[in-house]
């Protein structure tokens, strides 16, 4: 017992060397770090390994653990345990919860705690900003304490400046922060891609965790076997001295039992739920077995780290109990006294590791949680983000972490600046950990509760969250004089029940617990009661069943395995199938089996059959079978592989919707191409049709000429009046033929389109008046009267001249053969009809057309011969003239009484720029034209 | 005994030719233009054989061959169809029909009057 009675007094170190040690140290982690990420990418990765991965998830003793757990051993002796006793049954339990967690996250590819809850309750991206936004939230104030842990460690070992400070630049912990920003961004933010693993980092959080442990030994052992002679001893030495060396849980500052056990459970949970400890436990996990490793090494850590903090706690109370030294300073301030400058400074350095340590992860962790539950998604929503590569969208997101670490380090600066002075480090932390802790409902409950709903996550959180801040949050910014802090003692407007820390009047419970086990009870009940209300359905079921059921299948549950039940069945079935139609179908299964409901199935052969036939009209059989055969075979590959097989179908399964639409889409095209083969079908009988009336039309006229010139070949003595009728028969029916072959040419060319046209802007009255001169000969010969009225000042229209003509001609020749001879008149008109159109009219007042051939006139060789008088026609002219005026944009009709004649009308359209000009000629009003 | 010939065509032209090289090898003609007249004047001239066109207006030539064939009447009475459509299913449409003989129009003369002629030479053994 050398120099316990020493003043808190000592010859603080140079600043420049604190300096100097520090970013010496932080230089070292970036070689690490470096160095871990070439190794990786030479395929030697450095944290696939159990025991890194153990020391990884160190990171959860922080600077609050290295300075302050003394603190708290020196003031209220063992209650500086509950925090780890909380991790380490958790630990010890890692195979139920770490385990399934771990599962989970590598299955659905989870990049954080808030991503994680979100994806439970049916990839709720609401549900997530707000939990990533409440973390957030919650954790500023626990890396403002990191870095006031850093300013106090150094102005113990530098001394308090005594000078005023000359400016916020001067603050080290500043610079601290911003070289921690870099090194965050640097090794935090390698890959967009989660399930790519921080190698740099982890390797360097492992480094840290060894750092500060061997730091925190060699402090304790020099303390417990060189300045006293043993841990026994400083006990004893302090017993003698106080009383009581280590007190009672019960006996500390009205603490209870109670008090303790909210503690542990509230560490436990905060241990789990932290955004670094899940970032280091899950995320970075690399592989599962490594978590039943750390299930006791963790542990083992955390009994080394504590081993020795009761000693150095009691010997710093020895040393400087008389004086008004904070007991958080001990740890540096032992070596100090006792002139172990390098000591001092190696347990420096251990505190600057446990700081930066939690700050670089939790930095992380938080950046990739609002970046993707808050960045990202507005970002991609946004169009210009199409048009980006791959790359460009990952170096942007990649950024934007980048940005929010910043803004993270930032806001814990900013909060270590308001309030960082007026609070103990403990409760600093205490209050991040009843925050975190708030999650625990929704996402443990979700891993284990099935009837967990997004409504129910939602509510409890929200619940939590409120009570969480108005009595712990509040009261430590009344405390630190945001606002005034009389309320939080009277409770506002002195509404006694509604005291922040004694809420509902109900007492005897410290602040902190009171808190806690409001918040989380009252989030817990919120949870199940809203859960129960509003019960997950649909896809949001399937996440639930996928949490709670990952477990399941592996591990060492053996109900699973080969013994699936309908219910695991129907699960795959729904995801291919979905969930109505799998219902509707296991029903129906169940009736043909006569179950009275689908729950009395069971899996048999004959459900198996069944499942496998429906999921092959899904997926194909292949794929159906492998899929059964993976849930039922006895030696069942892990529920990993089955998940793998069905994230594959599924794709197949999305492949195979394309390809269901890609094929509705043929069947679209093959229906139009039935149409077309139909139509095309028809148009053949039709080319048939027509060729074989022309055959006949061809024949009937050849049928006359061979027989009348057989005659006069075999009868060269036949009369000369025969020999002459004949002759002419054979002239006619050759003029016939020829006619009709020019006609189907004619016809041919119309329709196949390949026709010459000229149109022109053309006088419909010249054109008439040309047509009447050409066929007055032959109406005079049969003594029929052409009636010709044309209105004057009509408008050109835009037709082919000859073809205009030739229409005009065939239906004059039309009516003069129709028309009795001596008596027929032919009344030819013409006139504007409507805006655009020029109408011509011919009449004849001949037998006309009978009601039932109307339809067919002009339709090829449709002659109307119902007269035994046939007209010499060759059954083409109608049809070529509908084909000539429909092709020049008019239109053609008849109009006919049987017994008094038909009228044909055709129409033509106005030449461009006629239709509104004023006809203004002025010619006669009519052409009294009769003949 | 002169043998008659009902010649049916709705062409002036083809009958005008028949009538003449029907007459001129000695029968007794009778001629018709269109389905209806085919049959009065069958019922009237009770011909030994009809030259009949398919293609007619009113009734055309199966269909006047189809009401021939189911009077007894007409039992004897020998029919040639005349068409002007040389497709095979006609042909084999107007012997289903019970026709004699089918001939395509245009045919030589001589083919004609060497088929009329057989048709109407009494069957061997009948008398």
């Amino acid at each position: 017992m050398l120099g316990a009675e020493s003043a808190a007094s000592w010859q603080p170190l140079p600043a420049w060397l604190a300096a100097a040690v520090a970013f010496g140290y932080l230089f070292l982690l970036f070689a690490v770090a470096y160095h871990a990420d070439r190794q990786a990418r030479l395929g030697r990765s450095w944290i696939d390994a159990g025991w890194v991965y153990a020391l990884s998830i160190a990171v959860y003793c922080t600077a609050w653990t290295y300075f302050g757990s003394v603190g708290r051993a020196a003031s209220s002796g063992l209650w500086f345990l509950p925090i780890y006793l909380g991790p380490t049954l958790v630990m010890l339990l890692a195979a139920v919860v770490v385990r399934r967690m771990v599962r989970v996250a590598k299955q659905w590819r989870i990049t954080s705690v808030s991503d994680f809850i979100a994806t439970r309750y049916g990839r709720a991206a609401g549900l997530g900003r707000f939990v990533s936004l409440f973390v957030f939230v919650g954790v500023v104030p626990y890396v403002a304490l990191q870095l006031k842990a850093i300013s106090f460690a150094f102005d113990v070992l530098t001394g308090v400046p005594t000078a005023p400070v000359p400016g916020w630049w001067a603050d080290r912990s500043l610079w601290v922060a911003a070289v921690l920003v870099v090194f965050a961004a640097l090794f935090g933010t390698r890959h967009l891609d989660v399930t790519e693993r921080h190698e740099g980092l982890v390797a360097a959080i492992a480094f840290e965790s060894v750092v500060k442990l061997g730091a925190f030994l060699l402090l304790g052992a020099w303390v417990s076997f060189i300045v006293f002679s043993s841990p026994g001893a400083i006990v004893e030495a302090a017993q003698a001295r106080f009383g009581t060396a280590i007190p009672p849980i019960d006996a500390v500052g009205g603490l209870q039992y109670g008090d303790w056990a909210v503690m542990i459970v509230l560490a436990g949970l905060a241990f789990l739920l932290l955004p670094r400890q899940f970032q280091v436990m899950v995320v970075e996990n690399v592989r599962e077995g490594h978590v039943e490793r750390a299930a006791w090494q963790f542990p083992a850590y955390l009994v080394l780290i504590n081993l020795l903090v009761l000693p150095v706690a009691l010997a710093g109370r020895l040393f400087f109990g008389d004086s008004q030294l904070d007991p958080d300073t001990y740890v540096l301030a032992l070596p100090l006294a006792q002139g172990q400058s390098l000591l001092a400074l190696l347990v420096f350095v251990g505190g600057i590791s446990a700081a930066t340590s939690m700050v670089i992860v939790e930095s992380v962790a938080v950046a990739t949680m609002i970046c993707n539950d808050w960045v990202a998604p507005w970002w991609v929503r946004r169009r210009q983000v199409a048009a980006l590569g791959h790359a460009e969208i990952a170096s942007t997101l990649l950024w934007v972490r980048r940005v929010v670490i910043a803004a993270v380090l930032a806001c814990g600066y900013g909060y270590y600046r308001l309030t960082g002075e007026s609070f103990a480090l403990v409760s600093i932390g205490l209050i991040s950990f009843a925050a975190v802790a708030q999650l625990a409902p929704a996402a443990l409950g979700g891993l284990f509760w099935a009837g967990g709903s997004r409504t129910g996550a939602a509510a409890g959180i929200l619940t939590g969250a409120l009570v969480w801040g108005y009595t712990l949050m509040l009261p430590s910014l009344a405390r630190s004089g945001w606002f005034e802090a009389h309320w939080v003692e009277a409770g506002p407007w002195g509404i006694a029940w509604l005291q922040p820390e004694r809420l509902f009047g109900v007492q005897g419970m410290a602040p902190l617990t009171a808190s806690v086990v409001w918040s989380l009870g009252l989030n817990t009940l919120v949870y199940v009661l809203v859960s129960l209300v509003f019960a997950p359905r649909g896809e949001q079921a399937q996440w639930a069943r996928r949490f709670v059921r990952v477990d399941a299948a592996a591990g060492s549950g053996g109900a699973w395995r080969g013994r699936v039940d309908v219910a695991a069945a129907a699960e795959v079935m729904a995801r291919f199938l979905g969930e109505e139609r799998t219902r509707e179908l296991l029903a129906s299964h169940a009736r043909e089996r006569g179950l009275a409901s689908p729950d009395a199935l069971e899996v048999d052969a004959a459900f198996v059959r069944f499942a496998e036939t429906m999921l092959a009209g899904a997926i194909g059989g292949a794929a159906a079978r492998l899929v059964l055969e993976t849930l039922l075979e006895e030696t069942s590959p892990s529920f990993d592989d089955v998940m793998h097989v069905l994230d594959e179908a599924n794709q197949i399964r999305t492949y195979s919707r394309m390809l269901e639409e890609k094929s509705r889409a043929l069947e679209e095209a093959t229906r139009r191409l039935q149409e077309a083969n139909e139509k095309l079908t028809e148009l053949d009988r039709l080319k048939d049709e027509f060729i074989s009336a022309v055959t006949h039309e061809l024949r009937t006229p050849l049928t006359s000429i061979r027989a009348l010139a057989e005659i006069l070949a075999d009868d060269p003595d036949l009369p000369r009046d025969d020999r002459l009728r004949f002759y002419r028969i054979i002239v006619r029916e050759c003029e016939r033929l020829t006619r009709l072959v020019n006609q189907v040419l004619d016809l041919a060319k119309l329709e196949s389109g390949h026709g010459q046209w000229h149109p022109e802007a053309l006088e419909v009255r010249a054109l008439l008046q040309e047509a009447i001169e050409a066929i007055a000969p032959l109406a005079k010969e049969k003594e029929v009267r052409l009636e010709v009225s044309l209105a004057s000042g009509l408008p050109p229209v835009w037709a082919d001249r000859d073809r205009v003509v030739q229409v005009i001609l065939n239906l004059l020749n039309n009516a003069l053969k129709f028309v009795p001879a001596g008596t027929g008149i032919i009344e030819i008109r013409a006139g504007r009809q409507g805006e655009g159109e020029v109408a011509v009219h011919i009449a004849d007042n001949g037998p006309g057309i009978p009601p039932e051939f109307l339809p067919y006139v002009f339709e090829r060789f449709r002659q109307a011969r119902s007269d035994a008088t046939k007209p010499a026609g060759t059954g083409l002219g109608l049809a070529i003239c509908k084909r000539i005026v429909e092709h020049m944009g008019g239109r053609i009709w008849v109009e006919s009484v049987p017994g008094k004649g038909a009228k044909f009308t055709f129409t033509l359209p106005l030449a461009a720029g006629a239709a509104h000009e004023d006809g203004g000629r002025n010619d006669d009003e009519e052409d009294p034209g009769g003949r | 005994m002169t043998k008659k010939i009902l010649v049916v065509d709705d062409e002036e032209n083809i009958l005008i030719s028949l009538e003449f090289l029907l007459r001129r090898a000695g029968y007794a003609i009778a001629l018709a233009r269109d389905g209806d007249e085919a049959l009065a004047q069958a019922e009237r001239f009770s011909p030994d054989l009809i030259l009949l066109d398919v293609m007619m207006p009113k009734k055309d030539g199966y269909e006047v061959c189809h009401l021939l064939r189911q009077d007894p009447r007409y039992e004897r009475c020998k029919i040639v169809l005349l068409t002007a459509k040389g497709r095979d299913i006609d042909r084999a449409k107007g012997l289903a029909l019970g026709a004699d003989d089918y001939l395509t129009k245009p045919f030589a003369t001589r083919e004609l009057l060497e088929r009329v002629e057989r048709l109407l030479a009494p069957a061997p053994g009948a008398a």
